[in-house]
């Protein structure tokens, strides 16, 4: 039976294979990350689980690509700056239409609903993303590195290199933003408690638009960098669904969890297809399948979950009678 | 006037615990049943029977099973698709590997029960995990028995093409199941299957097991405290939900699609019959058959508008606008009507009880 590190034409049990396979695991899971950050900022603010924001970062790539191309005689600064501007326009503007049409006559009601409702807003999106934009793969390229890098014998994308670094200043950006602003102190005194935020002045609609206007923002972000490495295509939002156990893993409510549980569900995801199947399919069972990527990520969250039924950096949960 | 719940005395204890003790609700199911069984097979086009009654029954079953997990014992589950998988392989395998004296039914239940099985393992986190957290965690069971089904070809028996048809069957000399079947042939076996699963759900909600349920999912700490056991509610309601699903999935595979194929079990197909349970109405067996009726026909109903108008629209474009106008129904009906169109028929029933008089 062939492994995959043959294939490759690598010693499997090369210290740097092994290196390689962790690092392009950690990436992908920075990627999974910044889909997973725009999920825990409305959670956290709203407690609404919005299965939207896979969507979003289609609907917001599939808005910078096109308003490239309507931009496409500028220099190219000032197009990818232009572009950039209007499809965050463009996230606000659907912050607005979400608050006023869907969050606002849903408050109160079951925290179910609301979730079929992100449901629905996720369909809509897909059907307007491509009813504007075409449904055709876009490839999107704004200069982003591809070379590769070598660090001892172990090669890495720079590509993913420069989607870690921009995840790190998005992360920063946004921890100054939630710690030394009049908005984001607003917007953490709402997730601590929302009827005391409210008793104190705090508008709570407004909140709701800022909090989906800065994941909208951090959907573009995660949009760029997934369609600058697949192209802008439909499959982005079932991408996204990686996300949902990272969530779960880093627990709903926190932000450090949402980058952690990306790295350990990436490198987990990667380690498990190479060296898994491959010990498997060695020692246990030859005609073992090889692609176990589909769902890896869930059981292993799972298995985390059980011992920690609120995610590793999740509220704890009390309950009262 | 014409509907009431008052003075409608009983002299037995059994004619006072029966399903429905109301004698019109008694009368009106009992005349909905005869149209279906009798007057729709008889009467009815061949391309209504096959291509909307029998979806839509089936779709009603998995329904009933996601609103027991969901409505009655409060576990939101998005694993539908896996469990229904999970019935649609198992009933093909043993349907293709028994003795032919065995009638067809019998692979369907032991797809159903395999589903219990599988739905009684995926069952156990929610004795530690709640919420959505555990709705993501029953995401794990879709996409993991996708994948078991698609890639262990001992499943499908080791076609080479991985997608088998349905295995053809009779009853009475009458194929009810595969290609050579005649729709009401098949529309009657499925309306079996519906009919007796929707007696015993509406059974099991107002006994025992059913206010458990309904206790652990208002509270279960409070559930506990009154000394309901948590394990064997919590799996009970996924062990049954999980039959009524695999059921379904079965019925699907052999009297719908005609093939055993893991595309029809994905995870689309799991947020559609959560959408049945919302938009019918959580906890009502009523709701999952309104609700099923509702999802599918929406989109046929708005892939033909355009047709009636006259419209010539590229298909592309429609289908995006068909995503779009779901989607805005899909919100619509969540904030006009939160509990679902089971809870229009209730105003229905208030507005009889009051006629001619408003208050």
């Amino acid at each position: 039976m062939e492994t995959f590190a043959n294939l490759l034409g690598v010693d499997p049990f090369s210290i740097w294979f092994f290196f390689e396979v962790l690092i392009g695991g950690l990436m992908a899971g920075v990627m999974y990350s910044l889909v997973a950050l725009g999920f825990v900022l409305i959670f956290k603010a709203s407690s609404v689980f919005n299965f939207a924001q896979g969507v979003m970062v289609l609907f917001a790539a599939l808005n910078f690509v096109g308003f490239l191309e309507v931009f496409s005689d500028l220099p190219v600064v000032l197009q990818v700056a232009l572009a950039f501007i209007v499809t965050m326009a463009v996230m606000i503007l659907l912050a607005l239409v979400v608050e006023r049409v869907v969050l606002r006559p849903l408050v109160n009601q079951a925290h179910i609903s609301l979730f079929m409702a992100t449901i629905g807003i996720a369909i809509f999106l897909e059907g307007f993303g491509e009813l504007i934009w075409g449904s055709n793969i876009k490839p999107l390229d704004i200069g982003i590195p591809d070379d590769v890098t070598f660090v001892g014998d172990a090669m890495i994308q720079d590509s993913d290199l420069f989607a870690a670094i921009v995840a790190s200043i998005l992360v920063v950006t946004l921890a100054l933003f939630f710690h030394y602003t009049r908005i984001g102190r607003a917007l953490r005194a709402v997730a601590d408690d929302h009827q005391a935020a409210l008793s104190i002045g705090i508008p709570l609609n407004h909140i709701w638009i800022i909090v989906w206007s800065v994941a909208g923002f951090v959907a573009l972000v995660a949009g760029i960098m997934w369609g600058s490495k697949l192209g802008v295509q439909f499959s982005l939002s079932i991408l996204a669904l990686k996300a949902l156990p990272v969530l779960i893993l880093g627990g709903f409510t926190s932000i450090p969890g949402a980058i952690v549980g990306g790295l350990i569900i990436g490198a987990g995801e990667k380690l498990a297809e190479i060296f898994l199947v491959d010990a498997i399919q060695t020692y246990i069972y030859s005609g073992f399948p090889a692609a176990i990527e589909e769902w890896f990520a869930y059981i292993l969250a799972l298995g985390f979950l059980v011992f920690r039924p609120q995610g590793l950096f999740g509220e704890k949960i009390i309950e009262r009678v | 006037m014409f509907y009431r719940e008052a003075g409608q005395f009983k002299t037995s204890y059994a004619a006072d615990q029966q399903m429905l003790p109301i004698p019109m609700d008694r009368y009106f199911v009992i005349g909905v049943v005869l149209v279906a069984a009798i007057l729709i097979p008889a009467f009815g086009s061949q391309y209504w029977i096959e291509s909307i009654m029998v979806p839509v029954l089936i779709l009603s079953i998995a329904a009933m099973g996601l609103n027991i997990l969901t409505g009655y014992a409060g576990q939101l589950s998005l694993g539908t698709g896996g469990f229904m998988a999970a019935g649609a392989y198992m009933s093909y395998k043993v349907a293709t590997n028994m003795p032919d004296f065995l009638p067809v039914w019998i692979p369907v239940l032991v797809g159903g029960l395999f589903a219990a099985a599988v739905g009684i393992a995926f069952g156990l986190p929610s004795l530690r995990i709640k919420g959505f957290y555990l709705a993501v965690a029953t995401l794990a069971a879709q996409f993991f028995l996708l994948w078991l089904f698609q890639s262990i070809p001992w499943f499908v028996n080791n076609s080479v093409s991985g997608v088998p048809s349905a295995p053809p069957t009779t009853i009475l000399g009458y194929h009810v199941t595969g290609a050579q079947a005649i729709p009401e042939a098949k529309y009657l076996f499925v309306l079996t299957f519906v009919v007796i699963l929707a007696i015993i759900a509406r059974n099991m909600a107002r006994s025992r097991v059913g206010r458990s349920w309904m206790a652990i999912r208002d509270m279960d700490i409070a559930a506990e405290l009154i000394g309901i056991r948590p394990l064997q509610t919590k799996l009970s309601a996924f062990a049954i939900s999980s039959f009524y699903c695999g059921v379904a999935g079965a019925l699907w595979s052999f009297c719908y699609i005609n093939t055993v194929e893991p595309t029809a079990f994905d995870i689309g197909r799991s947020f559609d019959v959560l959408f049945m349970v919302i938009i019918g109405g959580l906890g009502s067996v009523l709701g999952a058959f309104l609700g099923a009726a509702f999802i599918f026909l929406l989109p046929i109903f708005l892939n033909n508008v355009p047709g009636w108008f006259g419209l010539e629209i590229a298909t592309d474009i429609v289908a995006h606008l068909e995503f779009m106008i779901f989607g805005a129904a899909i919100i619509f009906f969540l904030i006009v009507e939160p509990h679902g169109l089971a809870r229009l028929w209730q105003i229905a029933k208030e507005k009889l009880r009051l006629w001619p008089f408003p208050h």
